[in-house]
């Protein structure tokens, strides 16, 4: 992991859809050399996907997100990784966290529905052994993600020509 | 009925609207255009400089400050220059805080100009120069710089412009809309050139901070023998994105910023206080935001500068501001032709070379401060171009 590598990772970090032939002029590197790098970085684990930020907000879809703190009894020898991997199992839910402060892991759940969300907790959260309670914060509104502001300033008033 | 033409200043009816006001007019009320046309950041003004202004408000702080400028502004404006520059400016009588660069241009071309007076101006070059120098009575005398120098003044163009008229010269580096910038051995040579003259130089270092390839601006007052005869011009508008809150600074000899701040005190009174309160949080605390913004700058001119070389329009690299001049001598138009084929044909906004001077003539100058994917979409439009005018 070198300077250049360093520097494509934040590139990628801003601009999932960067092209490598623009990767490859703004680091000085050739383009066969840039596809190289980038393979290397996503084989060893470094670059672990590509997604989109989206605002589903704006779309007419059925959508909602919860944070649920959980308090979790550690097991001998394995400490919080046996429940925090069972729990990243399961597809609703987004991300696994270990937390300091109050409780121990925190997880974002999405669903449909407030019903389908608050469900998956009781039933299925709830319900494993280590977990001692649950606790559930709905979002209501998103306003940044990922470092982007979903309800952006105003769009460009520059005039077209200025000197 | 009055006559008008009979009322206004003669000089100021000679001075000429830019010829180009036209191509203006059209590219700024045409919709749907792709534009590398404008000279400001696309950045916002970094949020905790807004918060600054926003509290000197809450606070109440609505007053006009001394003539000069917030004690505690004109403090940090000497630390700042020092620890970037490495030169020295006592914040008492040595700082002006102004309405912008802008208005730091005209005050020091009034304070050191009698009527007839030379000043040399090296094109291309920003556009407020001459029109300045001819409203304050002077003589503007024009340097046409050259592309194989990359823009850079030389010492044996300066010579052969010197006369016993000569009162000042006008570094406009880096340089809108080149991007040339000076480096050390070249500002050597002008002060070698200036060396037991009184010739002042006005120093126009507002995208001081905007210098790329991992060149330090080098600040003209901090060669050898030139900090005397400088005045030193800086703002916050390119590089804090502080544009719209109008304001910047002179530094110099305290005889002279003595006669600039009679000036500011009779024309302006007072830079605007909330904008002083803002800069204060700028120049402490923003370093990082700075920092980001040239990342991103950076990332923007490589691209632009390498789209521009594989469409075929030679394209140098330009080490500072937030501009790239390429060539478009290739096709065999001029800048203006160009300009108004491309935006007819394209919707795409450039501005022509000659808009800053008879020497940009075969040029264009394009803006980066705009997205990666509105630049390329330029580009992309552009390539289009070049290739239907080939047929």
């Amino acid at each position: 992991m070198d300077a250049i590598d360093r520097k494509i990772l934040k590139f990628l970090e801003k601009n999932a859809r960067m092209d490598t032939a623009d990767i490859a002029t703004v680091t000085d590197i050739s383009e066969d050399e840039a596809a190289k790098r980038i393979s290397a970085l996503e084989k060893a684990g470094v670059i672990c996907g590509y997604k989109s930020v989206i605002n589903w907000e704006k779309v007419d879809t059925d959508s909602v997100s919860a944070i649920i703190e959980l308090k979790v009894t550690p097991k001998a020898g394995f400490g919080f990784e046996e429940v925090a991997a069972r729990v990243a199992k399961y597809p609703e839910v987004e991300s696994v966290y270990l937390m300091s402060g109050a409780h121990d892991l925190s997880v974002v759940v999405k669903g449909r529905t407030f019903h389908e969300v608050s469900n998956f907790v009781s039933r299925e959260l709830a319900m494993i052994d280590s977990v001692t309670s649950t606790g559930t914060q709905f979002v209501m509104r998103r306003y940044k993600e990922y470092n982007v502001e979903l309800i952006g300033e105003e769009s460009d008033e520059r005039s077209n020509i200025s000197l | 009925m009055i006559d008008y033409s009979k009322v206004l200043s003669e000089t100021v009816k000679e001075i000429k609207p830019s010829g180009i006001r036209k191509f203006f007019d059209i590219a700024n009320t045409m919709e749907d255009v792709i534009s590398l046309g404008v000279g400001e950041p696309d950045f916002r003004t970094p949020w905790q400089v807004r918060a600054a202004g926003i509290h000197s408000l809450e606070n109440g702080a609505t007053r006009y400050t001394s003539n000069r400028g917030l004690e505690v502004l004109r403090d940090e404006i000497s630390v700042y220059v020092k620890r970037k520059y490495g030169v020295e400016y006592r914040p008492s009588d040595e700082i002006l805080i102004t309405v912008g660069g802008s208005e730091a241009i005209d005050a020091a071309v009034r304070a050191i100009t009698e009527p007839g007076d030379e000043i040399i101006i090296p094109q291309p070059s920003y556009v407020c120069y001459e029109p300045i120098v001819k409203l304050a009575g002077g003589v503007p005398v024009i340097i046409n710089t050259k592309d194989e120098n990359d823009f850079k003044l030389t010492r044996e163009e300066l010579l052969s412009a010197m006369t016993e008229k000569t009162k000042a010269v006008i570094l406009p580096y880096p340089c809108n809309p080149t991007g040339a910038i000076m480096e050390y051995e070249d500002i050597l040579a002008i002060s070698e050139a200036l060396r037991d003259t009184d010739i002042m130089v006005i120093s126009d270092e507002i995208y001081a901070e905007l210098t790329f390839g991992g060149k330090r601006h080098v600040s003209v007052p901090s060669v050898p023998g030139m900090k005397e005869r400088t005045i030193l011009i800086n703002g916050f508008s390119k590089t804090f994105a502080m544009t719209g809150w109008r304001l910047g600074y002179a530094c110099g000899p305290c005889e002279i910023m003595n006669m600039i701040t009679k000036i500011h005190q009779f024309a302006i009174m007072c830079a605007p206080t909330t904008s002083q309160y803002a800069a204060v949080e700028a120049l402490r605390n923003c370093d990082a935001e700075v920092e980001k913004m040239l990342e991103e700058y950076d990332m923007r001119r490589k691209i632009i500068v390498s789209g521009f070389n594989r469409l075929g329009l030679t394209c140098r690299e330009p080490k500072g501001a937030f501009y790239a001049f390429p060539s478009i001598k290739s096709t065999g138009m001029t800048s203006e032709e160009f300009c108004e084929k491309l935006l007819e044909a394209k919707h795409v906004a450039v501005v022509p070379g000659t808009a800053f001077g008879n020497s940009g003539e075969g040029f264009i100058r394009t803006s980066y401060c705009y997205s990666t994917a509105h630049i390329k979409e330029a580009l992309r439009r552009i390539g289009e171009f070049l290739e239907e005018i080939k047929k």
